[in-house]
């Protein structure tokens, strides 16, 4: 996506609805200051998030991808969703590394209802890291006839 | 056991056989003057005050009435001229032998023996080998470190040839068992108020007297029993007991056990509470420099009743103090990382309140040092209103600083906004309204009900105007300081909520689950059994006979982990199916051509 | 159907291995039966039928066309549409054609990287002049034209509209009859299906053992001798099987080797090597981040292993260039 020819990642964040999406959410009510880039798809708990989610939105025009939920061990509403989400994500990491997606286009993390602030500041700070990357544009991999 | 009539000072009682004279007149409220007799301890007969007449087959004659048996058709007469003539001798010796014990003393003149009557050998003892001591400690704690020994004038009572010896378990109950207070332990004061800062307690306690159920307890490390069976190794099992002799509901049980009880219960109310902030994280207040220096909890204990100075405030030297500071705000509304930012609530009124207790207890003259007065609720303007009448000095502004003087005096300093002044009191006590906290391990709570906590640490209710008392996990509620600072109305207007909810939750007999649920879709799952050991609610199971796993959707809380698990794609999860979100990811990068369209 | 109602049948080969033209040999002597009930049109690898006789053709002569094989090249890009255009019924025979297949593994890299890697760098290779194939080379008779090797293996479906995909590296082949069979009857599944497989996966052919699944540590097949009756999965083992639709007859489990994948993703699955991998970080026994990044960075070559057969046909398709 591009504003005046300058260029404005396209951040696809998943987030568990109990703890990230709660700190997202308070985020927004208490005015705090985030970039447009990211928007966000909401999941129950980040257990439901299945890796394909991650490889579909690089597919469709992503420039970076966060994942979020609540802390381990114990925050998640679900017990230990998150768990399954800390072992799938490393693997989905060594995927995407191979695939040639720089790691700092994919963050995966834990942020609590409480922490709004921590995530005004990561969708600031993740932001900046994809611009300074640049884009990713994965549909032009494989969309030119002659190759 | 078989009923007896006695007859005492001419009154025939009916009673029960088995029972000594003197337990028989205890129970009837005749007074019969003893020393050596304790109710847990075997009678011994020592002391002979206790001597009556007792008729036997027509003839009267002196007993000891801690000794003799109650039979039925006995006479006795508890104060005939004789028997008080004994007594009477009885205490000239005694008084002669322990003339300043003022036990000793007091009974001598019941008989109008107010000097020694023999030469007295040692005006210092106090000892009038009554033997309850030694009987307690061989009978009851059974360390058997106490007897007597030489004989004649020479008896006298010890350990073993009078040395030290580490048999003793530094009970005390010699100690609370001897008249004459010949016995003390010398007790390690500082070292145990260290221990327990509201001062020792028995061994057997009621552990608070809103305690629900009001029932004592037995402090396992403290009780002689149990110290005795855990230092024998099980050898002495039947030490002391004393409470089990006396408790006439027979309710005292040894053998108890603690128990760890599971209970299946369909709703739970969390009412952890708050816990006071740790007053030293700020040194500006000297928290723990002076013993006058005190938090107000500890305040409050120290004006209770039932606390150790009996309701007085008495500063450390045990003295009504002359001068007190309460400095409001102490680690709340305060932005140092050490502190909290939010308000305590509830620390301006119960700060009111002490310095009203402080007036009417002692008089002192009382500086309150507040940034602002919060009084919010119905009635507490007027009570603000009313302490200040009572002549209570009001400093608009935080208490800056507490200094501890060479004279042991504090210097209180802060600014009085409303002088635009700097001002400093020295004072003899100073009280903290320190802040309240959640507890210590509410993290661990919160993880256990799967609950959120609002940034400020405190348990977060489902929605702050619309579900006050509810969480996000179905059957928990929240009752009290645990979701915020609350005073005791508000606390007892949020429990009863609390309760209300959990009631209305129990009486409707069916609970409503979100629709939100995983299904396998049978066609296409192929019994890899990948997703069994994923649920965390155990929804998931393997039914044998179909091949097939399935979900109990009664179980099922919709979380979708098994969804991203299953790899045959058998499992939808309801509302959040993979169409939808796979969609939602195209629709993102869909609508800049629909505009541009 | 034409003249003496028998079927036109072609078959293709594009880039694959052979495998596929061998499996049809397979049918043995079903192979008469086929005979008898068609006309094989054009068969390069059997038959001598030219690219001209095909151009000849009128659209849509041909009945059915069997094209195995990845587009790797634009010689076979251009047959798939020809072909496309000459056939009623386009199947994309086997895995190659249906997904990309191992071939379509050369996603991982670019044309550049893989002449130099293949004609300058590989140890066999004896080339003083570095010549790489070029799309234009002259010739005494004049210039000739080379196809082009495309810098991404891509799937039949991908270059061209097809009718039927039959899975398998290759095809098996009593499902190779059954859709002949059902060609002949004329009683066809909705076009865009797979067939000649099934809707479970591997899993439910499998004979071994499956039970909850705990992994604290994954062997590749040579560092352990795998317990005959247990799911191979269950220890330790990456077994495609339970991201990979069934139809083969759980061949490879059959014999203690784990299921590689070539039947490509199960009916609901989008994204088979995502799948694969969900399911089998999800059961890595790991209690912490730490314990999770050990166990399954001993996991090698993510996409080899994921994406034995689908890379070209997964979500991303190839890796960044
Ligand atoms: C110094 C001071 C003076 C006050 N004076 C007044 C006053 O005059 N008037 C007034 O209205 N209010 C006063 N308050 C406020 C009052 O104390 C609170 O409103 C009230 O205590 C809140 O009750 P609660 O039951 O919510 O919490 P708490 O009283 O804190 O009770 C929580 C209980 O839960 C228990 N608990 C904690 N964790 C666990 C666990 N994991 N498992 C089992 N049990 C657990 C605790 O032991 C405790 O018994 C005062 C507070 C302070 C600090
Ligand atoms: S993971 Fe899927 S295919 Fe495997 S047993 Fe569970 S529902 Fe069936
Ligand atoms: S959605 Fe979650 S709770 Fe429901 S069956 Fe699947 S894993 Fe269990
Ligand atoms: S609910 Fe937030 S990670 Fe599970
Ligand atoms: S009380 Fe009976 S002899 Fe002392």
């Amino acid at each position: 996506m591009s504003n005046n020819g300058k260029f404005e990642p396209r951040i696809v964040a998943f987030l568990c609805n109990w703890c990230t999406y709660t700190a997202a959410d308070t985020a927004g009510v208490s005015r705090m200051k985030q970039p447009p880039n990211v928007d966000i798809i909401r999941v129950m708990c980040t257990g439901r998030i299945d890796p394909v989610f991650v490889l579909k939105a690089f597919a469709e025009g992503a420039d970076g991808v966060i994942i979020s939920g609540c802390h381990p061990p114990g925050d998640c509403h679900y017990t230990n969703g998150n768990y399954k989400t800390f072992r799938r994500m490393p693997l989905v990491e060594m995927l995407l590394q191979q695939y040639g997606i720089e790691p700092g286009r994919f963050h995966w993390g834990w942020i609590s209802g409480a922490e709004a602030p921590k995530w005004a500041e990561l969708t600031r700070e993740f932001t900046e890291q994809v611009r300074k990357l640049g884009p990713l544009n994965w549909k032009k991999q494989f969309a030119s006839k002659e190759d | 056991m078989a009923k007896i009539t006695i007859t005492i000072d001419g009154k025939p009682i009916q009673t029960e056989e088995g029972q000594t004279i003197l337990e028989v007149c205890r129970k009837n409220n005749i007074y019969i003057p003893t020393l050596c007799y304790h109710p847990v301890l075997e009678p011994y007969g020592a002391c002979r005050l206790c001597t009556v007449e007792v008729t036997r087959h027509g003839w009267p004659s002196l007993h000891t009435a801690c000794t003799h048996p109650a039979w039925d058709g006995l006479v006795v007469r508890t104060n005939t001229a004789e028997v008080r003539a004994v007594r009477k001798t009885l205490m000239e010796l005694f008084l002669s032998r322990t003339p300043n014990v003022p036990l000793i003393q007091e009974m001598a003149a019941e008989y109008g023996v107010t000097e020694p009557s023999y030469p007295v050998e040692d005006p210092n003892e106090k000892c009038i080998l009554c033997g309850l001591c030694v009987r307690v400690c061989n009978d009851m704690v059974k360390a058997h470190v106490l007897n007597f020994s030489s004989r004649g004038v020479d008896r006298k009572v010890g350990p073993p040839f009078m040395e030290k010896t580490r048999e003793c378990i530094g009970c005390g109950a010699c100690t609370i068992v001897c008249p004459t207070g010949a016995i003390e332990i010398v007790l390690q004061k500082n070292a145990i108020y260290a221990a327990k800062p509201l001062g020792p307690t028995a061994a057997i306690y009621v552990p608070s007297l809103q305690a629900v159920p009001r029932v004592p307890v037995i402090d396992t490390d403290s009780c002689i029993r149990f110290r005795q069976r855990d230092r024998s190794n099980g050898e002495i099992e039947d030490a002391c007991g004393a409470c089990q002799m006396l408790c006439e509901a027979n309710a005292i049980d040894f053998t108890q056990q603690d128990e760890i009880l599971e209970l299946n219960v369909g709703a739970i109310v969390v009412a952890t509470g708050f816990q006071m902030w740790d007053s030293t994280k700020l040194s500006q207040y000297s928290y723990g420099k002076s013993p006058n220096i005190i938090t107000a909890l500890e305040f409050e204990r120290l004006s209770n009743a039932a606390g150790p100075t009996g309701g007085q405030i008495l500063t450390a030297d045990g003295v009504k103090p002359e001068r007190v500071a309460i400095i409001h705000c102490v680690g709340s509304r305060d932005k140092n990382p050490n502190a909290h930012e939010y308000c305590s609530r509830i620390c301006c009124m119960y700060s009111l309140k002490q310095a009203h207790l402080v007036r009417d207890k002692t008089h002192a003259e009382v500086y309150e040092f507040y940034m602002d007065m919060r009084a919010f609720g119905k009635g507490y303007e007027e009570f603000y209103e009313r302490v200040q009448e009572e002549g209570v000095v009001m400093v608009r502004g935080r208490g800056a600083e507490v200094q501890v003087l060479p004279s042991g005096k504090l210097r209180v300093t802060g600014e009085d906004a409303n002088l635009g002044k700097l001002v400093a009191v020295d004072v003899d006590m100073v009280v903290l309204s320190s802040a309240i906290e959640p507890p210590a391990d509410a993290q661990k709570i919160a993880q256990l009900f799967g609950l959120s906590r609002t940034p400020d640490g405190w348990f977060a209710e489902a929605h702050p105007k619309l579900k006050p008392v509810e969480t996000n996990t179905d059957g928990v509620f929240l009752a009290g300081a645990a979701q915020g600072p609350k005073d005791v109305p508000d606390t007892v207007a949020h429990a009863g909520a609390a309760a209300s909810m959990a009631v209305a939750l129990l009486n409707r007999g069916e609970v409503t689950i979100s629709p939100q649920v995983a299904v396998v879709d049978e066609k296409f799952c192929s019994a890899c059994k990948t997703c069994l050991n994923i649920c965390p609610y155990a929804a998931i199971s393997f039914i044998v006979e179909d091949n097939v796993a399935r979900v109990n959707e009664a179980l099922c809380k919709g979380c979708g982990t098994c969804v991203a698990t299953c790899p045959a794609g058998a499992i939808t999860g309801k509302h959040f199916t993979d169409d939808q979100i796979m969609a939602q990811i195209e629709g993102l990068f869909r609508v800049p051509e629909l505009v541009e369209a | 159907m034409p003249g003496n109602g028998k079927l036109k049948l072609g078959l293709y080969w594009a880039a694959s291995c052979g495998g596929c033209e061998i499996a049809v040999v397979e049918l043995r002597e079903k192979l008469l039966i086929v005979d008898q009930v068609a006309d094989i049109v054009f068969w390069p690898c059997a038959t001598d039928f030219k690219y001209k006789d095909v151009e000849a053709y009128p659209d849509g002569y041909m009945d059915v066309c069997l094209f195995n094989g990845a587009i790797r090249t634009s010689e076979n890009e251009h047959l798939a549409h020809l072909l496309r255009k000459k056939s009623k019924v386009l199947v994309a025979f086997g895995s190659c054609a249906y997904e990309g297949c191992i071939p379509g593994l050369a996603n991982l890299f670019d044309r550049e990287s893989i002449f130099r890697r293949v004609y300058l760098e590989s140890e066999s290779a004896d080339n003083p002049n570095k010549v790489v194939p070029q799309t234009a080379y002259h010739m005494p008779e004049g210039e000739i034209e080379i196809p082009k090797f495309y810098n991404t293996v891509k799937t039949l479906g991908q270059v061209t509209d097809v009718d039927y995909f039959l899975p398998g590296c290759p095809p098996q082949d009593p499902q190779i009859w059954a859709v002949i069979e059902a060609i002949v009857s004329g009683n066809l599944p909705p076009k865009g299906s797979v067939v000649g497989a099934n809707e479970k996966t591997v899993c439910d052919e499998c004979k071994h053992v499956r039970e909850e699944k705990k992994i604290k540590k994954f062997y590749r097949y040579h560092e352990i001798i795998a317990d005959s009756t247990r799911c191979l999965f269950d220890q330790g083992i990456i077994c495609a099987g339970p991201a990979t639709r069934g139809g083969c007859g759980a061949l490879c489990t059959k014999v203690d080797i784990p299921c590689r994948g070539c039947y490509g993703p199960p009916p609901n699955v989008v994204d088979q090597g995502a799948s694969l991998l969900a399911a089998v970080a999800s059961v890595v026994d790991a209690d912490t981040e730490e314990e999770a990044r050990r166990i399954v960075s001993e996991i090698p070559d993510p996409i080899g292993t994921f994406y034995r057969f689908s890379l070209p046909a997964s979500l991303l398709h190839r890796a960044r260039r």
